[in-house]
């Protein structure tokens, strides 16, 4: 199994933050980024994302085996976006600056290639939130903090029980998996594609099945010890907010209104240096 | 409608998403460049199918946002509430396919992949590429071509493996009386 | 006094089934008793422990009739939720009953749905991890954890809710030897400190009594059929009846002709009385014979020097080294984690060797893949639900031959005739899910066996099955040893297992191999015996306290006369095995 992305515990401000603080700059940082196109607003908050990375004291090897896979995927839409629409910049910024001719349709453009290079921004701005997400929220608290913010506490003990079980669940499937390819069923390998999912199957079902079971005895366990009983529970690891969260909420708010304010000053969401 | 959520829908979107995620990794290629088919995909289906809508959206929403993130550091939100929306329709039927009860037969098979094939048209034809087209303003012709590759996986897996599996389960729900010993 | 559950006229029957579970079931538990429930596969005892914690009819629905009060009231006014605070349950499944992210949550979990503050809760949990001795892991998550120490944190689990009854569903189940004594000794502590009732279910009659019981409730076929202190019920026949196994001393005094009294304290072989029976049992040991040696054969699988690590300077297996001949029976044991199931996954070709070469048949096996070796090493796993993939039986048994591309017919012929050697043909057009727990794992056993594989590997061939079960399986592989000459290596920690159906026990110990030898003489061992978390058989300290001076000798007559008497005796049990209906 590959290397996924977990909480580590560490002794900085951004490991003391509520999870809900996180998960509100978490999300208002992706909508931020997910609006904009202006190239002043992104590079500001790669910026800003990198310093909160360092501040995290993030290390390489926590995340550069999934940092690597995405840059395999951006290099992929990258090229894919070119191929498909080598003129996408020229039709965002309405001017055309050719810079050599390739064949056919393809020209190098600078438009297209600011244009993708605002692609890249956005997604470097949003990487580092995730991956500071990801290792600095205790997942433990997460689910005590997301029922504090009003959402109900079903839904925040599903989330606790999805990253209890993800480990089990893996070692579980990993298991089946070796004793199916012992019988002589392969996933991959040279098989049409029909018998290839005929054989992904013989190692789904048991997987499944044993699931099945096991949402039994979790469900029986948790009536046995009083779940759902009152409209309300406490948490053990709960955490009231504190200074350090209302200022971080304080200040995501009013950064992305800003950076909206400034993306649409002009009427559009491109920052257009070509006019 | 099956709208009840009791402990037990608390269980199975934790392990379902759990199952989900765990999942996120195994693709099996279909020979169609960019198109994987993937069998987490035939799970939600699965899940909406015996514990309804609710059950099915969440585990799209969380075990897409959640897998993205933890395996492939970043969301793709455009392609996370399609998936919901899948699981949300197909979870809808979830009383007539009578799964657990040992009903999924012919009529629910084939209502089970009318829904799916509706409904995943709807979220990787439409939803998925206008989303996309909103948020990162991706060229029309490269995201419809995406949709279509994910449409044509989606329904492929779920309509083998998905109806596989909630066939075989309900197999196991049916009464098996009528069994007789033979020589 | 009030009693703590009392059942009157008792009768449930589930709303799926035609005749009632229980019937005429009067049962009176005082409080702070202690009580062990045994009972075969199917005979209730889980139902009668449902009762108590309301799972039925609160879960599992059904009708009843009598009365049933727990803790004076009656469990219909109290509902799941109130019942959950005078009846604590630990679940076999110690996983499953892990709910929280980490040690203090889960212990919390039950305070935290009861609406407690936090400035209650981190106290209130401080002090029963104290009490169960899993302070220091608070801040663990469960896959840092062993089997025993799940077990222990479901059981504070249950007790920050200061519960008036613990009930124990089976808590031997998922525990190496050492373990489960552990946990006896535990529960024990915990009667003493809280005089809480104690409920224990289980069919490890012998290793339940590694600590004083009250009473001991035999539940067969429904009915209560007997309700009597350890001592008083080891002098009868009633457990063979129910087919509970005795422990084993008490069977060896029993072979040696002896009537065993109730006074001389039957409950633990190391305070009975052994006057009466010393000189039967010595004249028994001299007059039996022992095993004949079996003459050696060829090198079936032969590991040399093996090392592996996942992660260099952290080796999880050394050195290990050993040669299987061809028809051996062999067990690999050692506690939990001991390297045991990393030692099958390097066999089957899951995993590369940092090291060493693994033989079959004197050929190396280093260029083979996966596939191929499952052509001649057949893996079974723990739970025949890990494997099963198909609906019907024939299918499932075909899947190994079919993805081979073998043809049709030799398809129909071989599996045919391995379901007729599996003792399943009649049901060949069953689908598995009608099938019992027991004949699912024949099934699984069968789909691996219709490879004509040379050896087989099997992981926990026996666990979570009452003394019936067992038997039938181990019977069977025994069958398949003999008549088919395939060998047969069993990951257990089942010592009864290795005991009586093993000639040679392969013991790892933290990466390490430590014994090679005879069960008996593994097992009669202290230092191997207390390294591999395994315990001593009672058989010793029976020898011993006879005054006999081989004590590993007298084990190994033991076993073969049990052997013979098997052999000569019990007809095939098999024939008449019924269709399942309890579940």
């Amino acid at each position: 199994m590959a290397k996924i992305l977990s909480y580590e515990e560490k002794d900085t401000w951004i490991h003391e933050l509520s999870g809900v603080t996180k998960l509100i700059f978490f999300l208002l940082w992706c909508l931020t980024s997910m609006l904009t196109y202006d190239t002043r607003v992104l590079v500001t908050m790669l910026i800003l994302a990198l310093i909160i990375f360092k501040i995290s004291q993030t290390e390489w090897k926590q995340v550069g085996a999934v940092f690597k896979l995405v840059m395999v995927f951006l290099v992929f839409n990258v090229l894919a976006i070119y191929l498909f629409s080598p003129d996408q910049g020229t039709a965002i910024y309405g001017t055309k600056t050719v810079l050599f001719h390739i064949a056919g349709r393809y020209d190098v453009t600078m438009e297209q290639l600011f244009y993708e290079l605002n692609v890249v921004i956005k997604y470097f701005t949003v990487i580092p939130a995730v991956f500071m997400f990801l290792v600095t929220t205790n997942p433990s608290e997460f689910a005590a903090s997301l029922n504090k913010m009003g959402v109900s506490y079903n839904v925040g003990y599903s989330i606790s029980i999805a990253l209890r079980y993800i480990p089990d669940v893996q070692g579980e499937f990993t298991k089946i998996k070796h004793a199916q390819e012992a019988r002589g069923i392969e996933m991959s390998g040279k098989a049409s594609l029909i018998s290839r999912i005929k054989n992904t199957a013989t190692i789904i079902f048991p997987l499944i099945f044993s699931s099945m079971d096991r949402i039994d005895v979790v469900s029986n366990a948790m009536e046995l010890r009083g779940f759902g009983k009152h409209k309300k529970r406490t948490w053990y690891m709960g955490k009231p907010l504190g200074r350090n969260d209302y200022l971080a909420i304080a200040f995501t708010v009013l950064f992305s209104v800003a950076a909206l304010v400034v993306t649409f000053a002009d009427g559009s969401r491109f920052y257009n240096p070509f006019g | 409608m099956k709208l009840k959520f009791g402990i037990k829908e608390v269980v199975a979107i934790g392990i379902g998403t759990a199952l989900f995620v765990a999942l996120t990794q195994i693709q099996i290629p279909t020979g169609i460049p960019n198109t994987y088919l993937q069998p987490r995909m035939a799970i939600m289906a699965f899940l909406a199918a015996v514990f309804g809508p609710i059950v099915g959206a969440v585990v799209g929403l969380l075990g897409h946002a959640l897998g993205d993130a933890m395996f492939y550091g970043s969301v793709w939100w455009s392609w996370v509430f399609p998936d919901g929306l899948v699981g949300l329709a197909i979870g809808l039927f979830a009383a007539k396919y009578a799964v657990k009860e040992g009903g999924f037969d012919k009529k629910a098979i084939i209502l089970f992949n009318v829904a799916q094939i509706v409904v995943n048209a709807v979220a990787w034809i439409g939803l998925a590429p206008l989303l996309d087209i909103l948020i990162y303003a991706e060229p029309v012709e490269k995201l419809f071509v995406q949709g279509a590759g994910a449409f044509l996986g989606n329904i492929l897996i779920i309509g083998i493996l998905g109806t596989l599996l909630c066939a075989g389960y309900s197999k196991i729900g049916a009464k098996s009386s009528s069994l007789s010993k033979e020589d | 006094m009030e009693p703590m559950i009392e059942f009157k006229d008792f009768s449930f029957k589930y709303r799926a089934q035609k005749e009632p579970t229980l019937r005429d079931i009067n049962l009176t538990i005082m409080p702070g008793e202690k009580v062990l429930i045994v009972g075969p596969s199917g005979s209730g005892k889980s139902t009668l422990a449902h009762c108590v914690n309301g799972l039925v009819p609160f879960s599992y629905a059904g009708e009843m009739t009598g009365t049933l009060r727990v803790g004076g009231k009656n469990p219909a006014d109290l509902g799941l939720f109130g019942l959950s605070k005078i009846v604590g349950t630990v679940l076999q499944d110690t996983d499953g009953q892990f709910i929280g992210l980490t040690v203090a949550e889960d212990i919390a979990f039950a305070l935290e749905n009861d609406n407690v503050p936090q400035e209650e809760m981190i106290p209130k949990v401080d002090e029963v991890a104290e009490l169960v001795d899993v302070k220091k892991l608070l801040g663990n998550a469960p896959r840092e954890l062993s089997g025993g120490q799940k077990q222990r944190v479901s059981m504070a689990g249950v007790m920050v809710d200061d519960v008036d009854i613990l009930l124990f569903d089976e808590p031997l189940a998922n525990l190496d030897p050492a373990t489960g004594k552990r946990a006896i000794d535990l529960i024990d502590q915990i009667q003493k400190k809280k005089k809480t009732t104690i409920l224990i279910i289980e069919h490890r009659l012998e290793d339940a009594l590694y600590r004083d019981v009250d009473r001991i409730v035999v539940v067969g076929e429904g009915r209560i059929v007997a309700d009597t202190t350890p001592d008083e019920l080891l002098v009868t026949d009633v457990l063979e009846k129910q087919g509970i196994r005795e422990p084993l001393y008490i069977t060896a005094i029993k072979h040696a002709g002896c009537r065993i009294q109730a006074q001389d304290k039957p409950m633990h072989m190391e305070t009975m009385d052994l006057e009466s029976y010393r000189d039967k049992v010595r004249a028994w040991f001299d007059k039996t014979e022992g095993k004949e040696k079996r003459p050696d054969s060829a090198s079936a699988l032969k590991v040399e020097d093996l090392y592996f690590s996942y992660v260099e300077g952290k080796p999880i297996l050394q050195h290990i080294h050993f040669d299987i001949k061809k028809g051996e029976m062999v067990s690999i044991v050692g506690k939990n984690g001991a390297g045991k199931s990393t030692l099958s996954n390097l066999i089957c070709g899951f995993y590369k060797p940092t090291r060493g070469t693994i033989c079959l048949n004197g050929r190396d096996m280093a260029p083979l893949s996966i596939k191929e070796r499952g052509e001649k090493i057949g893996l079974v796993m723990q739970s025949p639900n890990q494997m099963i993939s198909k609906p019907m039986i024939f299918d499932e048994v075909a899947l190994g031959l079919a993805v081979r591309g073998t043809s049709e017919d030799e398809i129909k012929e071989r599996v045919h005739q391995t379901l007729k050697t599996c003792g399943l043909y009649p049901f060949r057009n069953w689908p598995v899910s009608a099938l019992s727990f027991g004949q699912k794992k024949r099934v699984s056993i069968a789909s691996i066996l219709v490879m004509n594989p040379e050896v087989m590997i099997l992981d926990e061939p026996t666990a979570g099955q009452d003394y019936r079960h067992y038997t039938e399986i181990m019977d069977f592989l025994k069958e398949i040893n003999e008549t088919l000459g395939i060998t047969i290596i069993m990951i257990t920690h089942d010592m009864h297992l290795m005991l009586e159906y093993t000639d040679r026990a392969i013991v790892i110990a933290d990466g390490h191999l430590i014994a090679d030898d005879t069960p008996a003489k593994v097992l009669t061992n202290e230092v191997i015996a207390d390294k591999a978390y395994l315990k001593k058989t009672s058989l010793y300290d029976l020898a011993v306290g006879c005054g006999i001076g081989n004590p590993s000798e007298f084990v190994e007559r033991f076993i073969a006369y049990e052997r013979e008497q098997k052999k000569a005796g019990k007809p095939d049990k098999r024939e008449e095995e019924e269709m399942r209906a309890d579940g």
